[in-house]
């Protein structure tokens, strides 16, 4: 099947404007969306998530490499009717009312006007703007700005969805809400591409995940198998046991912390979780959780971060 | 219909800024100023109405070109209104067109305004001839449409103080490009190839100008006539096009 969106060998250089020196914001970056994923491309700030971003939508042009947005090259002008597009803190005409700005946009995917004014009513009422349909965008909040800019990524009903940043600047509620409309979209079967550096989001919504971090790609994770990882080693809580069964629970253990009556054990998961479970039980004691301590995201994250910095730290060393 | 839809917006965005409507008040009480000079000077009939009229016409009309032109392509550089428009399927080039027209929108109408209060004035406190004006504000807007096109190509590369200060200088050496050009034959030695050059690449504006036949009750001949329109058509034309060219180039960061 032909991917949604991808990237070959992508490299977007900037010249500095006073030293004229080349700098390079995305370096051979290799990606590839399936039809239906949900994408989470994160990375620290600064790690050039915006730039390829803007190189996806043909805002700026690759110093080398290539874009395939459903097989067709990104800038076609077909292509782009089946994408909608956030940038990061969005700004729009402040002299327009919320209709008359999702109208406007409506009409350059050229939909017809019946379709327009329906598709902008459903659209407004969808991100909790119905009632400030007649009021001019120069009064609304940001948190209203940035859902009127999902609003206004939906109006052409797009394949491919690539959101930049959608939670930043958005209190709880407004974050939860953009969470729930990306996850619905992801439900009507849309291919999702957004980027963030909040972690939490990303595991909540995303089927995969590509760390950027220097403009390189440093790793792409299927969540559903990360999270899935059986062999993951647990944390064992439980109280109420006697010395004995305390003894030989933490010769399984890899570490053990007792805390008053509760002790913890963290077992490898090769099947001393089950053993552990039993000898607590045998021994009338009680098991108050287990919890898998799977690699979370953030870890993965910090260690690719730190690895860069890192590899950075040796090569400085290195030149000296 | 999309660049009508960029065309109506930029004519959207123009009427609901108040800047317009000062200087369309300045132009207004400038033109009804010339009747009271009017009666000052005897004998001089519908000469200071229209020598004043015109004047106002064109002035403010170029104000408005060169000062909503300069933002046209800048203003949403800066805005960042950009990254969704060129994101959407809709060409640069087509993006330029719609802007351009949204502006011409514009003129047309505050230039239609100031024409009817002219031409009000002129049929109530004169026994001037109507056509002639009309023929000259017709011209006056080709020039308002080419003084338009050179700003948006500007505005496609350049901030809008650059962008202004180079409309501005366009439009005065526009005005002499006539009087640059005897100089350079004149002056001979390497001034003559520049002054040559720029003579034909600049617009020459003072085409347009038939304000001193008008007043004076000259006659327009009608090829001149046709002769400036199609010459503002194909200047325009070609500077949207170098516009469009320079704008595909560009990266929005």
């Amino acid at each position: 099947m032909t991917p949604a969106l991808k990237t070959q060998d992508l490299v977007k250089e900037f010249r500095h404007p006073m030293t004229m020196k080349k700098v390079r914001v995305v370096d051979h970056l290799s990606l590839e969306i399936k039809e239906g994923e949900t994408f989470g491309f994160l990375g620290p700030n600064g790690a050039g998530k915006t730039t390829t971003i803007k190189l996806i939508n043909g805002l700026l042009r690759p110093t080398s490499g290539r874009i395939e947005i459903f097989g067709r090259h990104h800038r076609d002008v077909g292509v782009k009717s089946r994408i909608g597009f956030l940038p990061e803190n969005p700004y729009f005409y402040d002299y327009l009312k919320a209709e008359e700005f999702l109208e406007f946009y409506a009409q350059l995917f050229g939909i017809p006007r019946d379709e327009r004014r329906r598709r902008v009513k459903r659209l407004l009422e969808r991100v909790g703007l119905g009632d400030k349909a007649g009021i001019q965008l120069r009064k609304f909040s940001k948190g209203m700005t940035q859902r009127l800019g999902v609003a206004q990524t939906l109006i052409n009903d797009p394949e491919l969805v690539i959101l930049d940043e959608p939670m930043s600047g958005l209190d709880p509620i407004g974050r939860r809400d953009v969470r729930d409309i990306i996850l619905d979209l992801k439900r009507e079967g849309r291919t999702v591409f957004f980027s963030t550096h909040l972690i939490p989001d990303v595991e909540m919504i995303c089927d995969r995940v590509g760390i950027l971090v220097e403009g390189a790609l440093r790793d792409q994770t299927d969540l559903h198998n990360r999270l899935a990882a059986s062999a993951s080693p647990c944390e064992i809580l439980v109280a109420g046991i006697p010395a004995e069964t305390f003894e030989r629970a933490a010769a399984m253990a890899t570490r053990t912390v007792a805390r008053g009556s509760e002790m913890m054990f963290e077992v490898p998961g090769d099947g001393s979780v089950e053993k552990v479970i039993d000898l607590v039980r045998a021994a009338g004691g009680r098991i108050l959780s287990v919890t898998p301590q799977r690699e979370s995201l953030e870890a993965l994250f910090l260690r690719e971060v730190r690895r860069t910095d890192g590899a950075r730290g040796a090569g400085r060393e290195g030149a000296a | 219909m999309k660049v009508w839809a960029i065309a109506y917006n930029t004519f959207r965005e123009a009427v609901r800024d108040k800047v317009l409507y000062s200087l369309l008040f300045f132009a207004i009480a400038l033109i009804a100023a010339s009747v009271v000079l009017n009666r000052l000077a005897i004998g001089q009939q519908s000469k200071i109405i229209t020598d004043l009229g015109l004047a106002s016409i064109s002035l403010f009309g170029t104000l408005i070109a060169i000062f909503v032109g300069i933002g046209l392509v800048s203003k949403e550089i800066d805005r960042r209104t950009i990254l969704t428009i060129v994101s959407k399927p809709v060409g640069r080039g087509r993006f330029l067109l719609g802007k351009y027209l949204g502006l011409v929108l514009t003129l047309a109408v505050e230039v239609t305004i100031m024409a009817i209060c002219f031409l009000g004035m002129l049929a109530i406190y004169t026994d001037g001839r109507i056509g002639p004006a009309l023929l000259a504000i017709g011209l006056i807007f080709a020039e308002l449409c080419v003084v338009t096109a050179v700003a948006l190509l500007f505005s496609s590369f350049s901030s809008a103080f650059l962008s202004g200060l180079f409309t501005i200088a366009i439009w005065i050496i526009g005005h002499m490009s006539a009087d640059l050009r005897a100089f350079g034959q004149k002056a001979g030695g390497a001034a003559r190839p520049i002054t040559e050059a720029l003579y034909h690449v600049l617009p020459n504006l003072r085409n347009f100008d038939v304000k001193a036949q008008v007043v004076y009750g000259l006659p327009i001949p009608g090829d001149l006539v046709t002769y400036v329109l199609l010459y503002g058509a194909v200047y325009v034309s070609l500077v949207l096009v170098a516009a469009t060219l320079i704008f595909e180039r560009r990266d929005f960061t």
